[in-house]
This record gives C-alpha cells, sequence and structure tokens, in this order.
C-alpha cells in the first residue's frame, strides 16, 4: 500500500485524536481518551475497505477524522490529492460535497420535524444554487435510485420502516455525488432481512456510480461479503490490515484470530471443531492504554517484549500488514 | 400525466393547511380560540359599541351592583328590565326593605367614584392584553437567543449563563424602582405619558422574565446537539446559523410554547403589580390589573368588582394556554395525522 504506484482517493498518515478530559474545580485536563492513536492507511478509488473492531475501539472516530467532523490532533488525511486536516470553515465546507456519511441510527440522523423531501435536499440546498423545481426533480431521481417511491416526498421520517429511513439517508449521502461515502455500521441497527437489502443497495451504487466506501462495522461475515481489504482495530490502533480473502482465510494477529474464530458458523455442527479463542478481561480505558503493546493484557500469546515495546506497523505480505511482535 | 403523477399531486397537501386540521381536531385549542377571539374582539371594537367613557365620574351612581343581582332579588324579573332603581329587596341583616342600586347605564357595576365598569375593562383590556403579548414576545426572544447561543456556542455558555443568574438573583423591586426613575420621564417626555409608560412597563417585564425561558431552551439545545441529525447537517456542511434555524429551533417549539403561553400571564399579572405600586400607568388609566387591585378594597361589599377583571385574565390566560397547547401539537408532525 505505501509503495503503491496508484494515486489513493483517500491517504491517511498518523491520525491522531484524542478527546481531553477535564476535572475539578478549576476544570483542568488531566488526561485523555486516546480515541485514535496513530493510523495510517489508503482507500483507492471504488474500492471499499471494511473497519472492524470491538464496541469503544475508536472505529466511528476514525471515520468522523477522515470527514472531519472533528478537529483532528495531529496527522494527515489528504482526499483527493487535498490535503484536509487543517482545513476549516469556508475551504472546508467547500470541500464537503465530495465526501459523505452514513449513519448507524436512521432514526436518530434524520430531523424528525422535517419532511423526507426536505431532509433529502438540504445538501442541495446548501450546495448548489437551484431553483425549487431543480431540487423537486433531483429529489424525485435519488429516491429512484434508492428505491423509494416519490410520493413519500411529503412525509415525515417517523412514517417509515428503519430500512426505508436508511435509505432516507443514503439518499441525503447520495445527493452531492459524492466520491467517498463512510459508511458509520449502516446496518448495524437493521432487522437481518432489511440488512441484506441495505447492503445490496450500497453495492449497487458503488457498481453504478463508482463510490468508494469506508465501511464500519462489527459485523465480521457482513464486511467479507461487502469490503476489498479489511483493517482491524484494537485500542485505537490498527493491528492488521489485509485483503479480504487474505485477512478471513489467513490471519496473522493473535486478535483478528480472536475475532475471527468468534464468528458464527452457519452449521454449528460441522464446526464443531473449530476452537475458539476467548479473550479474558475487558478492553482497557483509552485514557490510559497499557505500554508496549495495546493488546498484550488480552492476548492469549503475548511475551515479554510486548509489555515493554510496541510492535511496529510492517508489511509482512502482499497487500498485508500487522503490527506484532510474534509476526515474523 | 399517467394516473400515477395525478396521485402525486393529490397527495401534495400544504403544510399549513395539516397544521390547521390537527389544529381544529383539539378541543381546547379551539374553544381557547373562540374565547380568545371573543375577548380580542371585546377590548377592540368594545369601547367603540360601548360609549361610556371610563374616565367619567357619575357620583351618583357610585357603588351600583351588577345588573345580574338584580335578577337574584326575587320575582320581579320583569320590572329588572324596565323600571330596575325601584327594586326593593329584604335585606336579612337590616331586617328591613332595601332598594338595590342598579341601573342599565351600569350593567357590571360601576366603582366607588361611579366610573362604569364595563367601559373600564374593556379599555382596560387594552392595555392589559397589549403589554401581555408584546412583553411575552420580548421576553421569549431574549430568552430563547440567549438559551440558543449558550446552549449552541460552547465559549459563550459559561458568560451567558452567569448573566442568567445574576438576572434571576438580582432583587427586582429595588431595580424595578431605579429604572422608572431614571426612564420614566424621559420617555413620558419623548412619547408621551401611555405610549412612553407602555413601552417602559414592557421593557421591564421583558428583561426581567426571559431567564427561565433561558434555562429551559439551553438545556434542550445541548440535548439535541448531541443528536445524530446535528453531526448529519456538519458532515453536509450546513453552516451554524443554518443548523440553528432549521434544526434546532423547530425542535425546541414545545418549550418555548410553553414558556410563552404562561409567560402571558406573567406579564399581566406583573403589569399590575406594578400599576398597584404606582409605578405602572397613572391611577386613573384602566388596566385589568389596576381593577383587580383597586377592586380589593371593596371586596366585601361588591365582590363583583374583583370578578370581573379577574375573570377577564383568568379566560385571557386560560385560553392563550389552550391555543398554545393545541399549536404545539399541530406542528409536531408526529402527532400530526394520528
Amino acid at each position: 500500500m505505501l509503495d503503491s504506484a496508484e494515486e489513493p482517493l483517500v491517504r491517511v498518515r498518523d491520525l491522531k485524536m484524542h478527546f481531553p478530559i477535564y476535572k475539578g474545580l478549576m476544570k483542568r485536563q488531566v488526561g485523555a481518551v486516546k480515541a485514535v492513536d496513530g493510523i495510517s492507511f489508503d482507500i483507492f478509488e471504488g474500492e471499499t475497505l471494511g473497519l472492524v473492531g470491538e464496541s469503544g475501539c475508536g472505529k466511528s472516530t476514525v471515520g468522523r477524522c477522515v470527514l472531519r467532523l472533528y478537529d483532528i490532533l495531529s496527522g494527515s488525511v489528504v482526499l483527493d490529492g487535498q490535503e484536509i486536516a487543517d482545513l476549516n470553515g469556508p475551504d472546508l465546507r467547500a470541500k464537503r460535497p465530495e465526501m459523505q456519511m452514513i449513519f448507524q441510527d436512521p432514526q436518530a440522523c434524520l430531523n424528525p420535524r422535517m419532511t423526507v423531501g426536505s431532509i433529502i435536499s438540504e445538501p442541495l440546498f446548501e450546495h448548489k444554487k437551484m431553483t425549487k423545481e431543480e431540487r423537486r426533480s433531483k429529489v424525485a431521481e435519488l429516491m429512484d435510485a434508492v428505491g423509494l417511491a416519490r410520493r413519500f416526498a411529503d412525509r415525515y421520517p417517523h412514517e417509515f420502516s428503519g430500512g426505508q429511513r436508511q435509505r432516507i439517508g443514503i439518499a441525503r449521502a447520495l445527493a452531492l455525488n459524492p466520491k467517498f461515502i463512510v459508511c458509520d455500521e449502516p446496518i448495524a441497527a437493521l432487522d437481518v432481512s432489511i440488512q441484506a437489502q441495505v447492503v445490496n443497495l450500497l453495492e449497487d451504487l458503488q457498481d453504478k456510480l463508482g463510490l468508494t466506501y469506508l465501511f464500519i462495522s462489527h459485523d465480521l461475515s457482513m464486511v467479507r461479503h461487502l469490503a476489498d481489504r479489511v483493517a482491524v482495530m484494537y485500542l485505537g490502533r490498527f493491528v492488521e490490515l489485509a485483503p479480504s480473502e487474505t485477512l478471513y482465510t489467513n490471519p496473522q494477529h493473535p486478535y483478528t484470530q480472536a475475532l475471527l474464530s468468534a464468528v458464527p458458523h452457519p452449521d454449528p455442527a460441522q464446526a464443531g471443531g473449530v476452537d475458539r479463542i476467548i479473550l479474558k478481561g475487558d478492553v482497557p480505558s483509552p485514557a490510559a492504554p497499557p505500554t508496549g503493546c495495546t493488546f498484550h493484557t488480552r492476548c492469549p500469546r503475548a511475551i515479554d517484549i510486548c509489555k515493554k515495546d510496541a510492535p511496529e506497523w510492517r508489511q509482512i505480505g502482499d497487500g498485508h500488514f500487522g503490527a506484532c511482535h510474534l509476526i515474523d | 400525466m399517467t394516473s400515477a403523477d395525478k396521485q402525486v399531486e393529490a397527495k401534495n397537501r400544504s403544510l399549513w393547511g395539516d397544521v390547521w386540521s390537527q389544529f381544529r381536531t383539539h378541543k381546547g385549542a379551539m374553544v381557547g380560540m373562540v374565547v380568545f377571539s371573543i375577548i380580542l374582539f371585546g377590548v377592540t371594537a368594545g369601547p367603540f359599541l360601548w360609549k361610556t367613557d371610563p374616565q367619567y365620574l357619575d357620583i351618583r351612581a357610585k357603588n351600583t351592583f351588577p345588573m345580574i343581582s338584580c335578577f337574584f332579588t326575587g320575582s320581579q324579573i320583569a320590572q329588572c328590565f324596565s323600571d330596575p332603581t325601584s327594586i326593593k329587596f329584604f335585606d336579612p341583616d337590616a331586617e328591613v326593605l332595601e332598594r338595590i342600586k342598579v341601573t342599565w347605564a351600569h350593567p357590571i357595576g360601576s366603582d366607588q367614584l361611579g366610573r362604569d365598569l364595563l367601559a373600564q375593562l374593556l379599555q382596560g383590556g387594552r392595555v392589559s392584553l397589549a403589554v401581555g403579548m408584546t412583553a411575552m414576545l420580548l421576553s421569549l426572544v431574549l430568552g430563547t437567543v440567549a438559551g440558543v447561543v449558550a446552549g449552541y456556542f460552547k465559549r459563550l455558555d459559561g458568560p451567558i449563563m452567569r448573566l442568567t443568574d445574576l438576572f434571576l438573583a438580582l432583587p427586582l423591586l429595588p431595580l424595578l424602582l431605579v429604572i422608572i426613575m431614571l426612564f420614566r420621564d424621559t420617555l413620558r417626555n419623548a412619547f408621551g405619558p401611555e405610549t412612553g409608560i407602555f413601552l417602559l412597563i414592557v421593557f421591564i417585564i421583558g428583561i426581567t422574565s426571559w431567564m427561565q425561558t433561558a434555562r429551559i431552551v439551553r438545556g434542550d439545545v445541548l440535548a439535541l446537539k448531541e443528536r445524530e441529525f446535528i453531526l448529519a447537517a456538519n458532515s453536509i456542511g450546513t453552516p451554524s446559523k443554518r443548523i440553528i434555524t432549521r434544526h434546532i429551533l423547530p425542535n425546541i417549539l414545545s418549550p418555548i410554547m410553553v414558556s410563552a403561553t404562561l409567560g402571558v400571564a406573567t406579564a399581566i399579572i406583573t403589569e399590575s403589580a406594578l400599576s398597584f405600586l404606582g409605578l405602572g400607568f397613572p391611577s386613573d388609566f384602566p388596566t385589568w390589573g389596576r381593577l383587580l387591585f383597586d377592586g380589593t378594597t371593596f371586596i366585601q361589599q361588591s365582590p363583583a368588582r374583583v370578578i370581573w377583571p379577574g375573570l377577564a385574565i383568568s379566560l385571557t390566560v386560560l385560553s392563550v394556554n389552550f391555543i398554545g397547547d393545541g399549536l404545539r401539537d399541530a406542528l409536531d408532525p408526529r402527532i400530526r395525522g394520528r
């Protein structure tokens, strides 16, 4: 990835996002939650990068940092050749149409007081000079594209099912013809049957419009189905990144192995022989991460060096990266 | 045009049409609106229909009772219409036949100086309603702006909320005395005695009653700001001012409505308290609050003098409250159409 000749659409280098903790009467800063602590990756045009990890490991924060919904602490985010990590105000606003987001909770991400039509046309209103009729016809087009009936444009979000609401969110994200979309667990709040519909819709749209996704999820099977490459995250850092098939068939990092062993098998009888790696204990607090390799407190194969030195992020195969002392 | 398109067109009802049809289903709101319209019509058109001068001293007819009391004296109801002054009734306390003091010239009675209560009530309602509404609007605007700004912009939260606390902690009466002493004459000279005092009172009530609204609004904005649809608007690139007008304000409509309707009541009462202390309108200038306070002295002899203005204030407050309630429901798309 680092030596690739092709210029990536999104290039993230050493991204850090710390949330300060204030305490006491004087509101002094006593520490920071290191939600994202030095992450580098590329996303190439037209591909889907899956991002998986436990709850609270910083997946969503990565997505929001890449979209500059937070002011990042340090690092570089290049989108389509332009550095956006230090953009602000009108410059950042001008860049917004190229990058959009699909949210986890389709109920919460739609303003309950706005009609579907006005929700979908909000980005058009903000960035395009369009007459009312033009906006209306564009909204109708978008609703067709995501499989919503045009006559729903005057209805309110609460009148829809979860899947339909997610389609509204997708239509809004598509309104400005973005190149890059961050999908922040878009299927986590949906029924399984609806999940498939939404994922298929996302795939169709990618084929049709050549979109690039950063697909954040904790559903490993869905990520395997959808993503070209997958990154595994633990406590603010990437532990492994590999092409989808490589990661699922030949995981190198003990954490990835543990995660994959927890994926339910469609036929339990057949899966009887598989050893589950059970991780003990909780995820350490990101405000005070362990020294050395952050995973050593729960790693079943930890050795002495893991407690002292943080493993280096390095290439271990064709497009396969990892950070572990045990990988040679 | 295909049939499907026609169906689309047919479904396009206007937003305000929906709001109105929902509002009409709210019985309380409809009753409130009828009552409020009557009151409004009474105070605007009333003085033209009932031409008695509210300031005129008809000293021979002082302390007359409302005509209603005539109907309770016994069997001479017909006489009430023809010649009410000749009616006598038996006073059980004095054990003599007494003449009841009623006259059609003062259908709901008169005060101790013979001023007609009906004319005063109609005239006073104009001032009271005007003060109530404008003061409510002023305090609402102040409170909402302060609350939204404090809730939305983290840096301003501390200063604005401490200012709010400061206003809450201010001893109101000394403040009012100082303000009125400083500005009454200037305003009187600039705008005339009545408009000047009106502006002063509206201003005073407005700047001393916005704090509750500000606190409630700030709390709601803080909660709302963390919702995902605000984040979505940020990711679209909507600037702060439009996030506030498009996403925040419509969603804090309910608490604003509630404080608005309650604000009318407080403003009317506060105005009357000010008049009572001699800080408000001149004593010969009738307002509902003024009539109420003047009447309390005579509550034993003629309770009607307290009942009429009290009823007017209560009905206004109640009807405004119900209208606000109905409006709040009608503006909420989740309740509408259910």
